[in-house]
């Protein structure tokens, strides 16, 4: 089976101030607030352009390479 | 990729910036500033979520204008301690604190106790003169209230400017009082789904 290293934005729940500005920069609507506590990324809709992470004003997202089988 | 469409309240800056202005020549106008306070809070407790911040807020949006557009802001990365829940909760009581100072000065006026002081203090210390703003259309008490409120206002504002410029665009919107808040209504409105949906993730 194939694999693929993809990019994916993670989200340091603990930190998270559920501010949105990542959900307003997000070109693909990949992320949202859940129950507004925190931000969660839907990872089968990322594609890890990182302007979330450039965003977000507490600096809690990263992007991460994550190894996917295809 | 679509290119998100611009709705009416993606220009709520407008708003915000204008009611710091308005202050300037009327300070009753600072009773406009009171829906910027209850506004999230009845969000939080009826419905649950931060949508306030995330869509409704002119003062995110105008740091971000400025910030991100205008190009003032440095954009490092904000210290750990301002994201951590101690200083959080910490910023937040001292704001209620000093909130609660402002509507015991409030009363007193109402009640004849003091003078009213037509001044606006800002990051909780210096008094500024403002008298040009009061023409003496209302009771002392609801002028005071009005003087005050504003001075909550704009010292939130020029303590948001200056980690606007030295941290991220919107490095307020970490410390934010509000936010705090809210997001701890919601924590605890929601702590039932949430508990749950980290019980699911982590099987």
């Amino acid at each position: 089976m194939a694999e693929f290293r993809r990019k994916k934005a993670f989200v340091d729940k603990k930190y998270c101030v559920s501010c949105g500005c990542c959900v307003k920069v997000c070109p693909i609507s990949a992320i949202s607030i859940y129950c507004g506590v925190y931000a969660a990324v839907d990872k089968s809709k990322c594609v890890g352009c990182g302007k979330c992470a450039k965003a977000c004003p507490a600096s809690v997202i990263e992007i991460r390479e994550v190894r996917e089988a295809q | 990729m679509k290119k998100q469409s611009k709705h009416w309240y993606d220009y709520l800056y407008i708003f915000s910036a204008a009611y710091l202005i308005l202050g300037f020549f009327n300070i009753l106008f600072a009773y406009l500033g009171l829906i910027c306070f209850f506004t999230p809070l009845a969000i939080a407790v009826i419905d649950g979520n931060k949508l306030y911040c995330n869509r409704y807020c002119g003062r995110g949006q105008l740091f971000s204008l400025l910030g991100e557009r205008l190009g003032l802001s440095s954009k490092r990365d904000v210290p750990k301690f301002i994201k951590t829940k101690y200083f959080r909760y910490g910023f937040l009581i001292f704001f209620m604190a000093m909130f609660i100072n402002m509507l015991f000065n409030t009363y007193l006026v109402f009640s004849g106790a003091r003078d009213m002081q037509e001044a606006v203090t800002l990051l909780w210390t210096f008094k500024l003169p403002w008298n040009w703003a009061y023409s003496g259309t209302v009771p002392p008490g609801l002028a005071q209230f009005a003087f005050g409120f504003y001075s909550v206002m704009l010292t939130s504002t020029v303590l948001g400017i200056i980690t606007m410029i030295i941290f991220k665009p919107r490095s307020w919107c970490v410390y934010c009082p509000m936010g705090t808040m809210t997001q701890g209504i919601c924590y605890l409105r929601n702590r039932g789904r949430i508990k749950k949906e980290e019980n699911s993730v982590s099987k």
